[in-house]
């Protein structure tokens, strides 16, 4: 579980989070919305320790990662996996070096069994074949689904995606959409969506939260924000109707 | 009136300046707390071993054409100047004491660290820069990984070992090129040659040479993996990073250049 409690952050004068009081329970999918600029990203980054809070405390598993040191952070974080908005893939790397590279450093697996579960990733992802190629050959969508792979190789318990589907045509971005959701149901991992794509936010989560003036200002399931006469969920929900047609 | 005028314009002035050197020492101090950080990141061999190999293959094999080519012109330059400047006034045997000198004293260290300054700083801050901008060092992170340890560790291996070897064989070329010259053009005897390069030859100025060349390649490789780490803005971040890699490293050069040879020569005379 994570517990997010009274968190604050700031970027010089620019307040981003003010007080933001979050609880991500095991084996949920969260969908954080909020539009551009509400520190939905900044949210993911400091939970995984990447940005350091001004104030507040981020607990996994009631272990408070906020002050905590590099070697004790760098554990935490291999129960994680991130998916980047740009998938971040290391283009000096092939796909599959990619994939396997915490593998390599952190599994004591023989070159066997390492190369066994690239390819597992790689097939879950539907992206067999493609061991050899580098980031400057693949398209948005597949880098994507490698950083989707990298991400599962090491069996986190958590997987945080940051705009999956943004910058994807639909057809791919639907695909990345049933990738998540196929992540829930069959490795039942945690997993938290950024996104402002309200047709994603339906398809993967089961609550979502609407992150607005720095707190969260709304939250519900999936079915009850479609209810919600609440002005900022409505912008979102006019955005959504708008694209239905 | 004039004087509450001046002495405003005054403040605004002090307050520029105080801003300047504000931002300089926060600077040095992240400079700093990066090479600490690398420093207590060498326990850490299994993430930098390989990337190190690779970085040195970089640093040295690939920059072999570069400096063969400078260090060769450097060589017969010098040769041609010394000759010039020895006509009639001084016996020509002298040109192999000048050229051996200045090659393995100054210009040996300086211009190999000058180009590689250019080719491999700027290569390298272009490299880290854009890993930075594009999420890979977070990437690293979040899977575990100690990014100083993969990138920058490395980085400063390499350049520290890496730039006096080439150092070395720059002026093993600057020496042989300036030979050849003094042979070929004037009737100056290969012993005449040796004899005169033997005739200051101090093995202290190998020496000399070859920390101011560790120095100078230390430097190379920390301001382009400090200034790549801490990339910021885009594409547009990148090159301005790589310039100030460059530009960084070349006055540095020059700088350090000066200070070395005020101290290490008395040291070792």
């Amino acid at each position: 579980m994570i517990e997010i409690e009274n968190l604050w952050k700031s970027f010089n004068s620019n307040q981003v989070l003010t007080g933001l009081q979050l609880n991500i329970h095991d084996g949920e999918s969260l969908v954080v919305i909020g539009k551009s600029g509400s520190g939905k990203s900044v949210l993911l980054k400091l939970m995984i320790g990447l940005l350091k809070p001004e104030r507040g405390k981020i607990r996994i598993e009631r272990e408070d990662i906020v002050g905590m040191g590099f070697r004790d952070l760098q554990k935490i974080r291999r129960r994680f996996g991130f998916v980047f908005q740009a998938a971040a893939l290391f283009d000096s790397l092939t796909v599959a070096e990619n994939v396997g590279l915490a593998l390599r450093k952190f599994f004591h697996y023989s070159e066997g069994k390492i190369e066994h579960r690239i390819r597992e990733c790689l097939a879950f992802v539907d992206l067999e074949g493609a061991e050899n190629k580098y980031p400057a050959e693949l398209s948005g969508g597949m880098k994507k689904r490698v950083g989707v792979a990298r991400a599962i190789a090491t069996y986190p318990q958590y997987i945080l995606f940051d705009e999956p589907t943004t910058g994807l045509d639909p057809e791919t971005a639907e695909n990345i959409n049933q990738l998540i959701v196929k992540l829930k149901n069959e490795m039942e991992v945690t997993s938290v969506v950024v996104t402002h794509d309200m047709h994603s936010a339906f398809t993967v989560g089961d609550r979502i939260v609407l992150l607005h003036d720095g707190k969260i200002e709304v939250e519900g399931s999936p079915t009850e924000i479609r209810k919600m006469v609440h002005p900022e969920v409505q912008k979102f929900l006019i955005g959504y109707t708008l694209n239905q047609y | 009136m004039i004087f509450k005028k001046l002495f405003k314009r005054m403040l605004k002035s002090i307050d520029i300046v105080a801003l300047h050197l504000e931002d300089f020492f926060a600077e040095v101090g992240k400079y700093g707390k990066l090479l600490w950080w690398s420093v207590l990141s060498l326990t850490d061999f299994s993430t930098y071993g390989e990337n190190t190999i690779k970085r040195m293959k970089f640093i040295g094999i690939r920059s072999l054409p570069i400096v063969f080519l400078t260090a060769a012109f450097m060589g017969m330059v010098e040769a041609v100047q010394v000759l010039y400047s020895l006509e009639d006034r001084a016996p020509y045997y002298l040109v192999g004491s000048v050229v051996v000198e200045s090659i393995i004293l100054e210009l040996g260290p300086v211009l190999t660290a000058l180009i590689l300054a250019g080719r491999v700083g700027a290569s390298i801050a272009a490299e880290v820069g854009t890993m930075r901008v594009t999420e890979q060092i977070d990437a690293l992170e979040v899977i575990g990984f100690n990014p100083v340890a993969y990138l920058v560790v490395p980085t400063l291996i390499a350049g520290l070992v890496m730039v006096p070897v080439l150092t070395m064989f720059a002026n093993v070329v600057g020496s042989i090129s300036g030979w050849l010259i003094s042979i070929l053009t004037v009737n100056l005897s290969t012993a005449e040659f040796l004899k005169g390069a033997r005739r200051f030859f101090l093995s202290w100025d190998l020496t000399y040479g070859l920390i101011k060349s560790a120095v100078f390649g230390f430097f190379i490789s920390a301001n382009a993996a400090y200034v790549g780490f801490f990339t910021t803005g885009g594409a547009e971040g990148v090159g301005k990073a790589t310039t100030r890699s460059v530009v960084l490293s070349c006055v540095m050069i020059l700088i350090l250049d000066y200070f070395m040879a005020q101290f290490l020569l008395k040291i070792g005379y």
